[in-house]
């Protein structure tokens, strides 16, 4: 296959087609996940990447086993593009024995480290400063590794944001800070959060170069985040992106989203669908056909059915597993 | 009886607090329409525009410390923290400057705050959103803490703590959100340090904090079955403590049950149980204190784990038994 897309990390065709099967697989998963729960059939909390495929997707693809990603509660998405696989993703929200975290942490902290995956998170803005760490490991030991922080724009207002991108700007470590900025925290808009317009532009407080992009637009993900990348592996330090998009869905599965118009969401629903973009760029390229592309969707779906039926399958952890890995041994 | 939820009670509170007294304000992640972390300042805005009820980004250290300087000088910032676990990072705050600011000025400026924050496990909500950490702040000098069980409890100790000159750190149970239960309209204040015998009985005592109580009140039902006289107390406050409703029924059953939620190695039934042992309610016991508390385990996802982690009414139930035994 050719390369029919042009792009700055040189992916073929054939990767664009790998991308774009990633990007159903989060948006197949999660729309089960939201299914799951509303049947009461897996419990506690869950945030859906839906609407936010490229963002993983096309950053994910661009890392090698080795590099390190960490994660946010909205992670689903992060975790499948580190190619965590859905079974055991499915296994932990059924709190599986052969869950990614044996059953112990759901969804808010899905982890993987033998795929470069350092943890999805609980605590807002808690993912920066271990990406930091991550990255001053590797510089310390000497492995060309990147690590690529993901994490939201409503976490760019707690403090550890701050600490930490200076941190990684004097050290001039190789991360890369991947703001999704879907607008909106829990309810709260960022256009009320911050008074400046462009995320991006808090990393010149630290000497770190910003850059926004359309998050929606799997080439814009693509060529920044390889930039980025080229940049932390050259030793030339962080860079700070800030990609554009929107969650489809509420903020977690409680939510009756008061705080934004159905219009809104409408708009994005409408004209800013990653999928819908992405097959659109892939079919105009003549990489993909809506038949191929209906057969991709058809088979992902597949996936995540079985990923269903793998984690149902699945036993439960021991009741002696409550006091198993407090310490390490 | 006028019947409301906890969470009706809590948002009463704050209602009528903001109504009284213009120096009350609210700041907190999403506690505009989308109403705090679990509804409790729902409409809130609405009535009293976000000048009153702020919500803030997503910065508890910002936070707590702006609560911490408003109250300094001139206002009664109460704040929310949507999950209790989240105190860990406006501790700075709230433990090196709310708790001691008062002392260290030598009671030349004082901090009356309050922090409302939900703490507690049993919604599968894992190891940072349920745990139960009110101890750390019952060890802090300077600090008070309250954790009510019951909607009644929830409105009048909440419009006590906004009264209260002192930073209060007030925890209230997701899993008492939606018990119902007698609460009277307006304001009506509960003084701290006062313990409630929820139950009375003569042959064991149990202390019992938040969700716990519950449980508690549970087991003396069944107890009762078995012949048994279940006292159950709920301390409350557990900054100031009243301890001597506590002795006082020690000395009366002769058997003392402590239950929370809360990690037990190092919780706050430890206190309750040196409190009794160091005092003449010793010489009343028949049996060794008792104290029932979480695993030391981080709480797990898995819903069975998870029920396994902290106390449960049959433990409860087997502890009292066990206490009969001798
Ligand atoms: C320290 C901390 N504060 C608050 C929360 C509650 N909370 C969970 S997600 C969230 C909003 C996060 O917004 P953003 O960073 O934009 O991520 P998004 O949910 O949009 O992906 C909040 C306030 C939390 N989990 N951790
Ligand atoms: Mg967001």
């Amino acid at each position: 296959m050719g390369q029919s897309i042009q792009n700055k990390a040189g992916l073929t065709d054939q990767d664009f087609l790998n991308i774009y099967q990633k990007m159903w697989d989060i948006r197949l998963f999660d729309e089960k996940v939201e299914t799951l729960f509303l049947a009461g059939k897996i419990h506690g909390t869950t945030h859906l990447s839906i609407g936010q495929e490229a963002t993983a997707a096309g950053s994910g693809y661009l890392l090698r086993p080795t590099d390190w990603i960490t994660s946010t509660h909205r992670g689903h998405g992060h975790s499948i593009a580190k190619n965590t696989e859905m079974n055991q993703m499915m296994a932990e929200l059924f709190g599986r024995e052969n869950g990614t975290n044996n059953g112990k942490g759901g969804s808010m902290h899905i982890a993987d480290l033998d795929k470069g995956n350092l943890g999805s998170n609980g605590i807002v803005g808690a993912g920066y400063p271990i990406a930091v760490g991550a990255a001053l490991s590797s510089q310390m030991q000497g492995k060309d590794q990147v690590t690529i922080c993901y994490a939201g724009d409503g976490s760019t207002n707690e403090g550890s944001f701050h600490e930490a991108l200076n941190l990684a700007s004097i050290w001039q470590l190789p991360v890369v800070f991947f703001i999704e900025n879907n607008q909106y925290g829990m309810s709260s808009s960022i256009k009320e959060m911050v008074n400046i317009p462009h995320l991006s532009e808090r990393g010149a407080a630290y000497g770190i170069e910003g850059v926004t992009i359309d998050g929606n637009d799997i080439v814009a993900v693509v060529d920044a985040t390889y930039q980025a990348i080229e940049k932390a592996k050259k030793g030339r330090g962080p860079t700070l992106i800030e990609a554009k998009t929107y969650r489809f869905k509420g903020h977690s599965k409680s939510d009756q989203r008061i705080y934004r118009t159905r219009e809104e969401e409408l708009h994005w629903e409408t004209n800013h669908d990653p999928l819908q973009l992405t097959e659109k760029l892939l079919i105009q390229a003549g990489i993909l056909t809506k038949e191929a592309s209906q057969q991709i969707e058809a088979n992902r779906k597949e996936a995540v059915e079985q990923a269903v039926i793998f984690a149902e399958a699945g036993t439960l952890p021991a009741a002696s597993a409550l006091y198993e890995n407090v310490y390490v041994d | 009886m006028r019947e409301r939820t906890y969470l009706e009670a809590v948002n009463e509170a704050l209602d009528e607090a903001l109504a009284e007294d213009e120096s009350v304000f609210l700041l907190g992640e999403d506690i505009g329409v989308y109403g705090g972390g679990f509804g409790a300042t729902k409409g809130l805005i609405e009535k009293y525009g976000n000048k009153r009820v702020r919500a803030t980004p997503i910065s508890e250290s910002a936070i707590a410390g702006a609560a911490v300087g408003a109250a300094m000088t001139g206002m009664r910032p109460i704040f929310e923290l949507q999950f209790s676990d989240f105190i860990t990072i406006a501790l700075d705050q709230i433990v090196n400057q709310a708790a001691k600011i008062h002392y260290m000025y030598g009671g030349k400026a004082s901090v009356p705050l309050v922090m409302r924050t939900a703490g507690g496990s049993g919604t599968g909500a894992a190891a940072q959103h349920s745990q139960s950490l009110e101890n750390w702040t019952a060890h802090i000098p300077g600090l008070k803490v309250v954790q009510p069980s019951t909607p009644y409890d929830a409105k009048g100790l909440l419009h006590t703590a906004i009264e209260d000159q002192n930073p209060v750190m007030f925890y209230e149970h997701k899993l008492c959100y939606k018990m119902t239960g007698d609460v009277p309209a307006g304001k009506y204040t509960i003084p701290f340090g006062v313990a409630d015998i929820k139950q009375t009985g003569t042959d064991v005592t149990i202390v019992a904090t938040g969700i716990m109580v519950h449980k508690a009140l549970k087991v003396a039902e069944q107890a009762q079955e078995a012949g048994i006289s279940v006292e159950v107390i709920d301390p409350r406050t557990l900054v100031p403590l009243d301890i001597e409703t506590i002795i006082t029924s020690v000395k009366k059953t002769g058997r003392l049950l402590v239950v929370h939620e809360a990690v037990k190695r190092s919780g706050f039934g430890g206190e309750v149980a040196s409190l009794v042992a160091e005092s003449d309610g010793f010489y009343a016991l028949k049996a060794p204190i008792k104290r029932l508390g979480g695993e030391a385990v981080p709480m797990p996802y898995q819903p069975q784990l998870e029920q396994n982690a902290i106390p449960q009414v049959s433990n409860i139930y087997e502890a009292v038994l066990s206490l009969m035994k001798q």
